[in-house]
């Protein structure tokens, strides 16, 4: 039995920042490729409804599941979805954090505030595992409320742009807000 | 209950060898492979000519920057001219190359099997973890902007606020894990620290911190696998693979609870199942949940079913998941500790498993006896659950 224990002298060359910038036949390489996503059948539809200022689901016809962001077929019964309904909008944070740090980890001058929405729809128990929901922006609640837990079970509501602005976007919609007077 | 499955042959772990886990390594992704493919044939006494086929597994290409990255280091690997296969499920892949590697041999496919991991996260500029942008949905999510910590920070919120924890609570999983892998001689992030250098390491998304946080870091882990009358042959001390689970949910992590991972409960039901394990919190001696961040490792520790849902928590303040303590995990100091090269990380902790029930561990040998232990991997979008169960 070994008594440093395993794995014994493990290989690699470990280099520090500067060691990596003195090597030989250094490759700086930076792809350069665009690309213009679809966004399919039952989103398509979706982005239609956000424009027109609606937040549109879809209902397996065989088990009743209520689908947003919708998708073209049930992934429990593998069937078209077929029923198409309109929610109302509104619906509880299930989970909000803030971020100092944006997409390429560069600090941000401003925090932004992002959760989850559990949308009201149709079909699902309070306490479900699974839920219609979105993933999206929050406004009018500070980072102390999203510290402190407030903000989860908050009652919320879509602040959307105004028409003219709106192009068929997840961005048609601004953030989340606090519904007036709402009950947590 | 052992379930009866159609299996020609048990199968058995018989050697494991891995490279150092740094920021940074001069080795190309094929060098790494190799270096630790050779290990572990040396380990197990053996050469390349003694194995049969190769399995693989590499994360997002984009971190490598090669398209067709398992074929590129495939050689590497070992796998010049012999039946190549390479799996990949994101963060998962680490424990579902073993898992492949399994299935090869316990068809009767391939008497030995090499099982080869790597990751080489440094090249990408500025930080890697711009690579991560391209994992989310293009119509509904990157129009946000987000960054992939934003999806920990939510989880690790949900988890705070179902189950009552602290940041402060969370934060001794890093202290813990961090320590262990002082013993650990590839560790990259081993250190000394409390609590309050985790909570005042820099803020990102809040709860997160810096120090909640695996490094970045390139690495490979190898494992020799064979059936067991040629591993009886090599070794007087096979690891047996006793069971195997994977399984993914879809990629809407929007659509679900949080504070719990469902898919990892169902890949360790399948695995136990198979394993013969009933009581996995009684049975299992010693386990390696995946921890890239500190609240993963109780996620999946619950999510194995090692403590009761929002649980872990409470049990690691009691030093309850130490190594000398009832139920040690993450021993060799895990993701948090020994670095993260993606799917290397995920071997590297079967690995460890398959060490500690040889009791070649060393100062990190856990302190009750073993006999079977647990490793877990998570990956993709809150989606993919794989687990491997190993019995000596």
């Amino acid at each position: 039995m070994a008594s440093e224990g395993k794995p014994v002298n493990p290989p690699g060359t470990y280099l520090k920042r500067q060691d990596l910038e003195r090597l030989p036949g250094l490759i700086r390489y930076k792809p350069s490729v665009k690309y213009l996503f679809a966004a399919g059948e039952a989103l398509s539809r979706f982005l239609k409804g956000l424009k027109e200022g609606k937040i549109l689901g879809v209902k397996c016809p065989v088990c009743g599941r209520v689908y947003v962001p919708p998708r073209a077929y049930c992934e429990y019964c593998h069937v078209p979805t077929s029923e198409w309904v309109e929610l109302p909008g509104t619906g509880v944070v299930h989970t909000a954090v803030v971020s100092y740090i944006a997409t390429d980890r560069s600090r941000m001058e401003k925090p932004e505030i992002v959760g989850v929405i559990r949308l009201d729809a149709p079909g699902y128990r309070e306490d479900s595992y699974e839920f219609a929901g979105l993933f999206h922006k929050l406004c009018g609640v500070t980072p102390e409320q999203v510290m402190d837990g407030s903000v989860i079970g908050m009652k919320v509501k879509p602040r959307w742009k105004p028409p003219e602005e709106r192009t068929g976007s997840i961005t048609d919609i601004e953030c989340f807000e606090p519904v007036e007077g709402g009950e947590q | 209950m052992r379930v009866n499955l159609h299996v020609k042959d048990r199968v058995a772990i018989v050697g494991a060898g891995m490279t150092l886990f740094r920021r940074r390594l001069l080795e190309t992704p094929r060098e790494l492979a190799w270096e630790a493919a050779r290990q572990a044939l040396n380990e197990a006494g053996l050469t390349l000519r003694d194995i049969d086929c190769i399995v693989t597994g590499t994360a997002p290409d984009a971190f490598d920057g090669v398209h067709f990255n398992g074929e590129y280091l495939a050689d590497g690997a070992g796998g010049f001219g012999k039946p190549v296969s390479r799996v990949y499920v994101g963060g998962g892949t680490g424990v579902m190359v073993p898992i492949a590697a399994w299935w090869h041999a316990a068809s009767g496919h391939c008497d030995t099997v090499l099982a080869v991991a790597e990751e080489k996260m440094s090249p990408a500029m500025p930080h890697p973890q711009y690579v991560f942008a391209y994992i989310w949905d293009p119509i509904l999510e990157r129009p946000l902007g987000p960054n992939l910590i934003w999806i920990f920070a939510m989880e690790m919120r949900r988890y705070m606020y179902k189950c009552g924890a602290k940041k402060e609570d969370i934060a001794l999983v890093s202290v813990k894990n961090k320590r262990n892998a002082l013993d650990h001689p590839a560790a990259q992030a081993a250190a000394k620290i409390t609590v309050e250098d985790v909570l005042n390491s820099e803020l990102l998304v809040w709860p997160v911190n810096r120090l909640d946080i695996s490094p970045v870091s390139d690495g490979a882990v190898a494992l020799v696998i064979a059936r067991e009358k040629t591993a009886r042959r090599i070794t007087d001390s096979p690891v047996w693979v006793e069971g195997v689970g994977f399984t993914l949910d879809n990629t809407h992590w929007y659509n679900r609870e949080l504070a719990y991972p469902r898919y990892v409960q169902y890949a360790a039901r399948m695995a136990y199942r198979m394993a013969g394990i009933e009581r996995p919190w009684k049975e299992i001696d010693v386990a390696e949940p995946y921890d890239p961040f500190d609240y993963k490792e109780l996620h999946h520790i619950e999510g194995l079913m090692l403590a009761r849902p929002c649980e872990a928590w409470k049990l690691v303040k009691e030093g309850y998941f130490d190594r000398d303590g009832e139920l040690p995990t993450s021993p060799s100091g895990g993701l948090l500790g020994v670095g993260n090269p993606i799917a290397a990380a995920g071997l590297m902790k079967v690995a460890e498993i398959f060490w500690q029930l040889r009791y070649e561990a060393g100062k990190r040998q856990v302190k009750k006896p073993v006999h079977k232990g647990v490793a877990q991997a998570w990956g993709d979008l809150m989606q993919a659950g794989t687990v491997i169960v190993l019995g000596n």
